[in-house]
């Protein structure tokens, strides 16, 4: 399990070796999530339309390791944009990726960009 | 800058931290904590949550951040075998030394381990900390493999019960074993006592009381107990938690002055024989007494905190003992003296064998005073009680109303909390007083309920006196004229019915629109599904109309479940289903190897469904004539029935035909919370209609209707709103009720809490559905028939739709399914494999 975990880390901008495609805008929901597959990674990939921003983080809830996060609900919690595990409800910045209940784990987050209606997610592997 | 070094970090040691780092003078202090356990300290009061929590995350009164946070050195998994008073220091397990200022004994107790022969065999254990619980689980699992199944907890205390709920959760057939001729000896007498073991019992766990136990048996390993008497019984585990012995032996060995039977002994500042020494919690012996409870620690934290900061506090001179809590399942309360006797005492009780429910108060002669009490089965006088007790009010006239209830007339206890003088300690695990919580709002520091109980600390321990915090913080906003309600979260400043009203006057199209009107931000998990459920009620849109704003399994039109796999579950009315389609259920199983179970709801469970594999499931189901069971959804899930007239030989009407008819009439119809129903052929109840949201019930000339009944964690028996009515006036009185509850519930309540909080009633509702008090009855009726026409199959709408059929895959950028997923075998199927 704890393999699993450490097979995500956060990357900054500035970090960003591989701007991977993951796909076209369109094929993403509005105001949810979607997962993509990078390597043996799994990505839940959001869009916020009302700001019109992406957020990346992993696709596995550190709470109880299992793949769900880009089925979670999204919204925000005083500005800060978070996304809520179908689970059990634990929420998380997609910012920073800490735990807005006040629990200790936390989730690795990525960058997003757009180019031409494509989605790039940034890796450092 | 002057060191205070902290030994031990539990409950009692992480409050006089948390103190301190709130405290004015922090600055002047460094601060280091040694902690013997592994994990910061955690809520040792639910520790038998861990089992179902399966984490010590929501355990722990502080994450390890908090302590960097708050420049709080933590130094865990380290032991102090030695303290030198004379140049103060304390000497690590591993040699090193730390110099201190003040130095805080806060090392709790261990379990008392009586001598008897045997306890050190495998398979004893104690129930202390989260590691003896690992190990009793483990134990029991290797237990449970090899056929053996008997757990024995020594101990009838409040710990033991505790300890007896930790090993039947593990499955074990669980035996308590207690000395005392009664359970929880020290908190009940003899009838609380027999009647909570009859309740325990009911349980599943057996109750052994007067067995002196002589030792403990077993070669290997401890396989029983030899008693005394000379009785011998068999089992293949044991706990033992028959008391708390304080941790004392570092104080013996400095040379503290300690009690002949343990514990460091303190004056009223919570000072040991060394004045720069303190000592708290349950290792420290006051008033001769040692205190086995968070609330004494917790005032013997803040007041050797206020002596070091320069204050003046010092301890009460009585510790009250009064304790409310919840054991295996049942209500258990004892306040101040519970057994006082005498000519100056009348105790009152009230005992109801059927209902499971001992009272006892003890009041003074002349009726004016109350002085302790019990309270088995139903403690929901506690808090009242307890503040007449503290605060020594005067009683009523009729004491005994304080437990029997007020029968006519006014109520007997204080009407509102705001009677109470400011003086009256409300949380007594936090020591807050009804003037620290009214202040808090008055001065205008905090403005709402979470920002007092972030300020004051109230109702965060145990929780016991949150309705009294709540009613004390509406009470208080009301008298300072602001208007209190229940918004829905922080994206809308408005009720769920007043968001009802206003989306169904304004016709307001979806959610965007109404954020954009009514509130802000992006909306959260809490507001969407509601707006959802709202939308639905009025408009009647299936789940794919607006598919961001559903709540996760909603969608999905499907229910997720551990592993973030689905379950199926396809409509099944009135619980009556064909061979020819029970055959289709058994082949779709077959094919997408999915474990089958039967619902309480007389239905289908198909479970391990993967998200990909939904759309293929329900084609096939859909071809076989099955619709969506909305199983999924806070709607009407099913109508259970008795098989009735038609065949069984004491039916009074058809209850089959009936069941499915209003099943047909409400299924996919949203609500605050779900619905469920049943209807039963007669008075023999196998439906067990009455535990639904509406219960129907054949009787001579017609059909009794009750409403607002639940099972679950608060069961609750519906109430009769209307009886012999034929099956058009059932309908009519079901569709003004329903649609009365959708319409006024707030979020997530479901119809036995709304009629509870519903003003006047039963009797109120009576006037509303039977005698259309309010002349909507007409325009409710349509209203449901409005939505019953408008009903679809979502999960046929969604299939008929390729865009709609977009969501279900695992990868936007490719058509592999979950690689994560592991299964192993049960029982001839399967299951996810254990977290």
């Amino acid at each position: 399990m704890e393999e699993l975990l450490k097979n995500y880390q956060t990357v900054q901008v500035q970090e960003v070796l591989n701007w991977v495609a993951v796909g076209n805008t369109v094929d993403f929901p509005e105001n949810g999530g979607g997962c993509i597959k990078y390597k043996s990674k799994q990505v839940a990939v959001y869009y916020f339309k009302r700001t019109d921003s992406w957020y990346a983080c992993q696709n596995l809830c550190p709470h109880k390791m299992e793949m769900v996060l880009s089925r979670g609900m999204i919204g925000d919690s005083s500005g800060i944009p978070k996304v809520a595990c179908p689970l059990h409800k634990k929420t998380f910045s997609l910012e920073d990726g800490s735990n807005l209940n006040g629990e200790e784990y936390r989730i690795a987050t990525y960058p997003v960009k757009i180019e031409d209606g494509i989605v790039y997610i940034g890796f450092a592997d | 800058m002057q060191k205070i070094i902290i030994v031990g970090n539990g409950m009692v040691g992480y409050k006089f931290c948390e103190k301190l780092a709130a405290h004015p003078n922090r600055a002047q202090f460094d601060i280091l904590v040694f902690g013997e356990e592994a994990r910061p300290a955690y809520d040792r009061v639910h520790l038998s949550d861990y089992f179902s929590l399966k984490s010590d995350q929501p355990l722990l009164l502080a994450p390890r951040a908090w302590y960097e946070e708050n420049n709080i050195q933590l130094r865990t998994s380290e032991m102090i075998s030695e303290i030198n008073s004379t140049s103060k220091l304390v000497i690590t397990h591993k040699g090193e030394a730390f110099h201190y200022d003040y130095l805080i004994l806060a090392t709790g107790s261990s379990p008392f381990i009586p001598p008897l022969e045997g306890v050190s065999k495998p398979g004893v254990f104690i129930y202390r900390t989260i590691e003896d619980l690992e190990a009793i689980e483990d134990y029991a699992i290797k237990m449970k493999a090899e056929g053996k199944f008997k757990a024995a907890v020594l101990g009838g205390g409040l710990l033991g019960l505790e300890a007896a709920n930790a090993t039947k959760e593990l499955g074990m057939e669980t035996h308590v074993i207690e000395f005392a001729p009664r359970l929880m000896p020290r908190q009940l007498d003899q009838s609380a006592s027999d009647l909570l073991k009859s309740k325990i019992e009911e349980l599943g766990i057996k109750v052994h009381l007067g067995k002196n136990s002589k030792q403990i048996t077993g070669e290997d390993a401890m396989t029983g107990i030899e008693y005394v008497d000379g009785e011998k019984h068999s089992y293949d585990m044991l706990v033992i938690s028959a008391g708390i012995k304080p941790r004392d032996e570092l104080a013996v060995k400095a040379g503290l002055v300690t009690g002949a039977r343990g514990g460091i002994e303190v004056n009223n500042k919570m000072q040991t024989s060394d004045p720069a020494i303190y000592a708290i919690g349950e290792v420290a012996l006051y008033n001769k007494g040692i205190y086995g409870l968070v609330a004494p620690g917790y005032e013997m934290a803040t007041v050797a905190l206020d002596q070091i900061t320069g204050g003046n506090k010092l301890m009460s001179p009585t510790i009250d003992m009064s304790t409310k809590l919840k054991l295996v399942g049942t209500e258990v309360a004892s306040f101040g003296d519970p057994f006082i006797e005498g000519e100056e005492v009348t105790a009152i009780r009230y005992e109801n064998k059927q209902k499971g429910v001992y009272k006892r108060i003890n009041i003074t002669k002349d009726g004016n005073r109350l002085l302790g009490g019990i309270l088995v089965g139903d403690a929901s006088d506690y808090n009242s009680l307890f503040q007449l007790y503290l605060n020594a009010l005067k009683l009523p006239e009729n004491a005994e109303d304080l437990i029997l209830g007020a029968r006519g007339g006014e109520s007997a206890s204080f009407g509102s909390a705001l009677d109470l003088p400011d003086s009256a300690q409300i949380c007594s695990c936090e020591s807050v007083s009804k003037g620290a919580i009214c202040d808090a709002l008055k001065s205008g520091a905090c403005t709402n309920l979470k920002e007092v109980v972030k300020t004051t600390k109230a109702s965060s321990c145990c929780g016991g006196c949150k309705p009294m915090v709540v009613d004390l913080v509406n009470e208080t906003l009301k008298s300072m004229g602001q208007e209190v309600k229940e918004t829905v979260c922080e994206h809308f400043n408005y009720s769920r019915q007043e968001l009802y009203d206003l989306i169904k006057m304004n016709k307001i199209a979806g959610f965007d629109e109404a954020l954009d009107k009514y509130g802000n931000g992006h909306g959260c998990e809490i507001c969407k599904p509601v707006m959802a459920s709202i939308f639905a009620s009025i408009f009647m849109e299936t789940a794919n109309r607006q598919v961001p704003i559903q709540d996760s399994n909603d969608r999905f039109l499907a229910n997720i479940q551990r592993n973030g796999t689905y379950s199926v579950v396809p409509r099944v009315p009135g619980g009556e289903i064909t061979p020819e389609k029970l055959v289709v259920l058994g082949e779709v199983a077959k094919k997408y190897d999915l474990y089958t179970k039967i619902t309480g709801g007389q239905r289908i469970d198909l479970f391990g469904a993967q998200l990909h594999e939904l759309p293929l499931i329900w084609n096939e189901l859909i071809e076989a004539g099955f619709e969506s069971g909305h199983a999924y959804g806070k709607s009407l899930r099913t109508v259970k029935s008795c098989v009735g007239s038609t065949w069984c030989r004491f039916g009074m009407h058809d209850s089959v035909s009936f069941a499915i008819r209003i099943e047909e009439r409400y299924k996919g119809l949203r609500s605050p919370h779900k619905l469920k129903g049943g209807v039963s052929g007669c008075i023999r109840e196998c439906a067990e209609a009455r535990g639904k949201d509406f219960g129907i019930i054949a009787v001579e000339g017609g059909w009794n209707l009750y409403v607002c009944g639940n099972g679950g964690a608060t069961p609750k028996h519906a109430v009769l709103l209307a009886s012999q009515l034929d099956d058009e006036t059932c309908i009519k009185y079901l569709d003004r009720f329903l649609m009365y509850y959708i319409r006024t519930a707030a979020p997530l309540m479901r119809t036995a809490p709304w009629l509870e909080k519903l003003d006047g009633g039963i009797a109120y509702l009576k006037q509303v559905v039977v005698e259309d008090s309010l002349g909507m009855g007409e325009e409710l009726e349509r209203e449901m028939e409005d939505l019953v026409s408008k009903y679809t199959c979502e999960w046929k709408e969604a299939i008929d739709n390729p865009e709609m059929m977009k969501r279900f895959k695992h990868f936007v950028n490719n058509d592999d399914s979950d690689d994560q997923l592991v299964f192993v075998p049960m029982r001839d199927q399967k299951m996810p494999k254990p977290w």
